[in-house]
């Protein structure tokens, strides 16, 4: 591995309680490497999802740092490093709206003003995950938990990020779209000319063996692997 | 102001006291337990108006601009611990961003409207700066009061998509912009619909006073005007500025949103 493959790397996080009394993420590190599958299981309370939100620098930590392609990720750096590691939420929230509205919505931030909304490609992903082009004009409201994952999903591999950064995305999908989900997301990164990776927090051991390459394991704040 | 107006006496006085009997009646028929309520409210407006009245009394005649400094810098103080004490979810720095706000909001707004706008003569400065601050702090308090409150509903409500946004990208301006909209617009639309039916519903109460006064009904009018006026900008601008220095407490330098400083209150 040489270091300029390395996209992501976190050393020694660590988010203590607002009362100090117990470490919620206890002297974290990883690195994460171009081409990577990086996934994270752990049971309920670990760590997994604080371990996210600090990779994408959206909690302050109290002690460690996040560098992104080598470099410390400075203030008025931030959007421009969450627009390359987008975290997904595993309870996506969209305004109410039309779906292709929630997608159109992120290309009015600053940081993603050169690029355009490519309905086309919406549409052959949705193909993918057995949706048609009506889902497009259905109301966020009346979206299942599910469709919704999905509509955050495509949101965010639309902006062309470096690394996702993804909490149970198909925590509320069925079996089937779940493997499209899976499938749809290996190949944007195997089959991308760009440098590009995952992390994918998951409670399920199986899908964590079918997503990733390398599994990590999250206990009371800390990191052991597999 | 040379227009004439009927002293009241002493006794004229306890006649209206009298009138809150009435009020004391109908709690008591009506079992509305209030009672005790009502009188110590009427006790606190006689004692309050009455010092408030003895206090500007002493000031005109002395006539001294520390003292009235003084006095307007009380008055500035109490309405901005005021504007904040009943805010539904509270973070450390929000009575002293309110003080901030109402301070400096409503004091730009009073120099305007006595070297700008009235061109006060020297003589009559300390006469039309106390009850043109008062009346400019009433309204910046409101606006403030409701302004921070709803700032920090929409924060607590629209969490999830706050922080959605920051995730996509977003600058911690772009993620705070509609909470921050929403907020404002709380605290001006109550001065908006004032103005909207100011003369028509009610005479407002200084338009009221100039005329028991003496003061031509015309002018008097411009008089109101021009308060309402004053009014508007002093709203908007304090809630506008209660609102950006609470997002600065809530948003860091690293567009990072800190919900755990919102602290619901008990």
């Amino acid at each position: 591995m040489n270091n300029s493959d390395v996209l992501l790397q976190a050393a020694n996080l660590t988010r203590c309680r607002p009362d100090g009394d117990a470490r919620l993420l206890d002297d974290v590190s990883l690195s994460v490497c171009a081409g990577e599958k990086l996934s994270v299981t752990g049971a309920s309370g670990s760590g997994k999802t604080l371990l996210l939100r600090a990779l994408a620098l959206l909690d302050p930590p109290d002690a460690g740092r996040v560098c992104y392609q080598g470099q410390v990720v400075l203030r008025d750096g931030v959007p421009g490093f969450r627009r390359a590691a987008i975290y997904l939420h595993q309870r996506p929230a969209l305004l109410e709206e039309t779906v292709e509205a929630a997608l159109r919505r992120p290309f009015s931030l600053s940081v993603h003003r050169r690029k355009r909304f490519d309905r086309g490609r919406i549409l052959e992903w949705l193909g993918r995950l057995g949706r048609s082009e009506s889902f497009l004009g259905q109301r966020v409201g009346e979206l299942s938990g599910g469709e919704t994952q999905i509509v955050a999903l495509l949101r965010a591999l639309q902006l062309d990020p470096t690394i996702l950064l993804l909490d149970e995305p198909t925590a509320a999908l069925d079996p089937k779209t779940t493997i499209a989900v899976e499938e749809l997301v290996r190949q944007w990164v195997d089959d991308s000319a760009q440098p590009r990776a995952i992390i994918w927090v998951t409670h399920d051991a199986d899908q964590a063996r079918r997503v990733a390459q390398t599994t990590v394991q999250m206990q009371s704040g800390r990191m052991t692997t597999d | 102001m040379h227009g004439e107006y009927l002293e009241l006496s002493f006794w004229q006085l306890a006649i209206a006291a009298s009138l809150v009997v009435i009020s004391g009646l109908i709690s008591l028929l009506m079992q509305l337990g209030l009672e005790r309520r009502l009188l110590l409210a009427a006790a606190r407006t006689v004692v309050q108006l009455s010092l408030l009245g003895l206090v500007l009394e002493w000031i005109f005649s002395v006539g001294r601009w520390h003292y009235v400094i003084a006095l307007m810098v009380a008055m500035t103080l109490v309405a901005g611990l005021s504007a904040v004490r009943r805010t539904e979810r509270r973070y450390a720095g929000l009575l002293i961003d309110s003080v901030i706000a109402i301070w400096a909001s409503s004091w730009c707004v009073t120099a305007v409207a006595l070297f700008a706008v009235v061109q006060v003569p020297s003589q009559y400065l300390v006469q039309y700066s106390i009850p043109l601050l008062g009346m400019i702090l009433h309204n910046t308090l409101n606006g403030i009061s409701l302004g921070i409150d709803r700032f920090g509903s929409e924060l607590a409500a629209k969490r999830d998509e706050v922080e959605t946004l920051l995730a996509l990208g977003a600058t911690r301006w772009e993620a705070a912009r509609e909470p921050i909209r929403q907020a404002v617009r709380t605290g001006m639309i109550p001065t908006i619909n004032s103005m909207m039916v100011v003369g028509i519903v009610s005479i407002p109460g200084m338009m009221t006073g100039q005329l028991l006064a003496g003061v031509k009904p015309l002018q008097a009018g411009m008089y109101q005007m021009v308060i309402m006026f004053l009014i508007a900008a002093g709203a908007s601008l304090g809630t506008v500025g209660v609102v950006l220095l609470g997002y600065r407490r809530l948003f860091t330098p690293d567009h990072q949103f800190l919900p755990g400083r919102l602290v619901k209150r008990s």
